[in-house]
């Protein structure tokens, strides 16, 4: 589950690392009274006005803005709110931007020039391990930084016996060319932020930039926090932060019909059973001749209920032109599925659009036939070669 | 011999008289998998579907020299139910859960790391040996006996490909199911391993999905050590990047677990690739005859 940032920066907080101080606010009025608080308890009397969306690069479209005074602050969180905000990570048409992170500035001058690093946590799927991996490159596209200057991005195992080490810490901060006042300052930091990764079942953290101020402070100024959704269930606090405003409409809709829904952009639908085999079926749209239109993992339990929602939903997308539905019927009986079918064809009444069913596994047979009797507009197949070839036929 | 489980395994339920448990054990005693008990804390002494309930793992190993263990306990309690397993001296244990949190599969695959025990899964539909025993929830009678060997990250994909090998005039040694998790316990490479090393398998079909880096190592592998065909197939080649479609494990990251990329990373290797998820069948097939 994606958080905003001013969320992921409290869950830091609360782990004891040190972030870039902030108020959310919602309009350019709240905002006002944020940066006035923000300077009784900091002192700043600049503000970093940040669009709180889920997606990278904020700066890049314009989501970021420095305001020298309280009227800037009200001007720019009045354009910023409300705005369709478009970066290298959200879709085309970008997302609308609802709140406003007011925060302290920290790019204050001082003994020392500030410095800008990049750090993360996550799964080493290889070795089912954590990592902690970093780089001096901080405040640039790390995806760039790894393809241009891989040598720049180190990384760090976490052997989950003993947990991170002190030498650990310590040689993250060596790397990092840091020395004095600030290299504690970075092992420190490096302690709290795994803390805070394990202790709130994080699957993802990315801190970037991790700042070294001109005071020799280290701090999160920005955080991406993904907590993984199967451990919310000891963090009912965390599960209350998900934004499904930031979240497809549809999508929402289908997961609480625990349909399992991505809407994609092409032009024959899909219902299958089990996310491989829905992925398949996919692939075998395309191998067709057509675009999948979406993913739809309907689950084990396949009955007519569950069925008519998933036709409505996927209905809903104009551009879909044929449906294919693609059931392998194991414990659950294909003629009980093909019943479903039919009824939930029934009950939504207007389809217009050619429906391919292909039902495989326990009692296909009897299935396909009651399709066939069925005098619905539906048609159906057994074998996944013989559902492609239909598919084509509808397109053709 | 055959790989993992056969007839000779003795099998207890960990989660025995909860719904999903009481379901598939008794689908799993249908179709005559030698199931000796199962396991529920608090409810020993107990007698459930003919067969002894116990407190504890270790107890079922002792009174009942069980060896096997598939695990049907809730999210939130499965990590310590594999590693209870472990500590009892099962030595293949099948988790079927789904939803275990990715820190707990850390550490049990830390707490597995110096022990004798092979896990599969967990998210996964489990292992069966045709006409032996089906330790798992897929439905049995698709899997006909025969001698091709089925390695596959997905539930229904794996239904689909026994059925088309079976249609196509041959049948399935054993198939494992080893789950979509970012943590899993057999790996790819290790299920192909086993059946490389199986008289009873002649060849072996592999069906990966996107993201991870799995069905790269295997083919490496394959092209080191393989004696057998292998047919390959990569779900996924249409999911676009960067989303999430339902296992945990599917997602798009860098270059190299794209579809695109792991299927000529394994033709390369010298497998077989099914372009389209209706060709498997048919591939293995070839590969066979070719072989032969």
């Amino acid at each position: 589950m994606n958080l905003h940032e001013y969320q992921g920066k409290s869950i830091l907080k609360s782990f004891g690392v040190a972030t870039q101080e902030g108020i959310v606010a919602d309009t350019p009025e709240e905002a006002v009274e944020a940066a006035k608080k923000l300077n009784e308890e900091t002192g700043t009397d600049w503000w970093v006005i940040k669009a709180q969306i889920h997606a990278g690069g904020r700066g890049k479209g314009g989501g970021v803005k420095l305001a020298k005074s309280l009227d800037d602050v009200k001007r720019i969180s009045g354009e910023i709110i409300g705005m369709q905000l478009i970066t290298p990570q959200t879709p085309p048409e970008g997302k609308k931007v609802n709140k406003v992170l007011v925060a302290q500035d920290v790019y204050y001058p001082g003994d020392s020039e500030p410095s800008e690093f990049y750090m993360s946590v996550l799964l080493n799927r290889e070795t089912g391990r954590n990592m902690i991996m970093y780089s001096t490159e901080g405040g640039m596209d790390i995806e760039a930084v790894a393809e241009e200057t891989p040598h720049l991005i180190f990384t760090e195992e976490i052997d989950p016996k003993v947990g991170l080490q002190g030498f650990q810490a310590r040689k993250i901060a060596f790397n990092l060319g840091l020395s004095g006042q600030a290299f504690k300052e970075m092992t420190k930091f490096v302690f709290a932020l795994y803390k805070a990764y394990e202790g709130s079942d994080s699957e993802m953290f990315e801190i970037n930039p991790v700042l070294k101020t001109s005071d020799d402070k280290i701090i999160a100024v920005d955080a991406k926090v993904t907590l993984d959704g199967n451990a919310l269930f000891r963090h009912k606090d965390y599960a209350a932060m998900r934004d499904v405003t930031e979240e497809d409409p549809t999508e929402v809709e289908a997961s609480e019909h625990d349909l399992n829904y991505v809407k994609l952009d092409g032009n024959v639908g899909c219902m299958v059973n089990g996310a491989g085999l829905a992925m398949a079926t996919m692939d075998i749209i395309k191998l067709s001749g057509g675009d999948p239109a979406n993913f739809l993992d309907v689950g084990g339990t396949a009955d007519a209920a569950r069925v008519e929602k998933a036709f409505r939903i996927i209905l809903k997308d104009p551009n879909v032109k044929a449906i294919l539905v693609n059931i392998f019927g194991g414990i659950v009986r294909c003629d009980r599925v093909a019943q479903g079918v039919i009824d939930a064809y029934k009950n939504i009444g207007d389809i217009d659009v050619p429906i391919i069913v292909r039902l495989q596994g326990t009692n296909a047979e009897e299935a396909k036939k009651l399709i066939d009797d069925s005098g619905l507009k539906v048609l159906s197949a057994v074998q996944l070669f013989e559902a492609a070839d239909k598919v084509k036929e509808v397109l053709a | 011999m055959s790989v993992l489980v056969n007839k000779d395994s003795k099998v207890i339920v960990q989660g025995f008289t909860g719904s999903e448990g009481t379901f598939h054990a008794g689908q799993m005693i249908e179709y005559g998998t030698n199931v000796v008990g199962g396991v529920t804390p608090g409810k020993g002494g107990q007698t459930h579907l003919d067969r002894p309930v116990f407190n504890t793992v270790t107890e079922a190993v002792k009174e009942k020299g069980a060896n096997v263990s598939i695990i049907f306990v809730p999210p939130a309690f499965a990590a310590d139910a594999i590693m209870e397993a472990a500590e009892a001296g099962i030595q293949v244990i099948i988790c079927i859960t789904e939803g275990i949190p990715t820190k707990d599969m850390v550490a049990v695959k830390e707490y597995l790391s110096d022990k004798d025990v092979r896990l599969i899964g967990p998210n996964c539909p489990g292992v069966i040996t045709a006409d032996e025993a089906k330790i798992g929830i897929m439905p049995g009678f698709i899997f006909k006996k025969g001698r091709v060997g089925i390695v596959s990250k997905s539930g229904t994909l794996t239904y689909e490909a026994a059925d088309q090998v079976v249609k196509a005039g041959l049948g399935i040694s054993t198939a494992i199911g080893i789950g979509g998790d970012p943590i899993i316990g057999t790996t790819t490479k290790e299920a192909v391993e086993l059946f490389m090393n199986d008289p009873e398998t002649d060849a072996i079909v592999m069906i990966g999905e996107i993201g991870g880096s799995m069905e790269a190592n295997a083919a490496r592998w394959i092209k080191e050590n393989g004696t057998k065909p292998v047919v390959g197939f990569i779900a996924g080649q249409t999911a676009p990047k960067g989303r999430k479609m339902g296992h945990a494990g599917a997602i798009v990251g860098g270059a190299d677990d794209t579809a695109q990329a792991k299927m000529k990373i394994m033709e390369e290797c010298g497998i077989t690739v099914a372009k389209s998820p209706a060709d498997i069948g048919k591939k293995v097939a070839e590969a066979l005859s070719v072989n032969a």
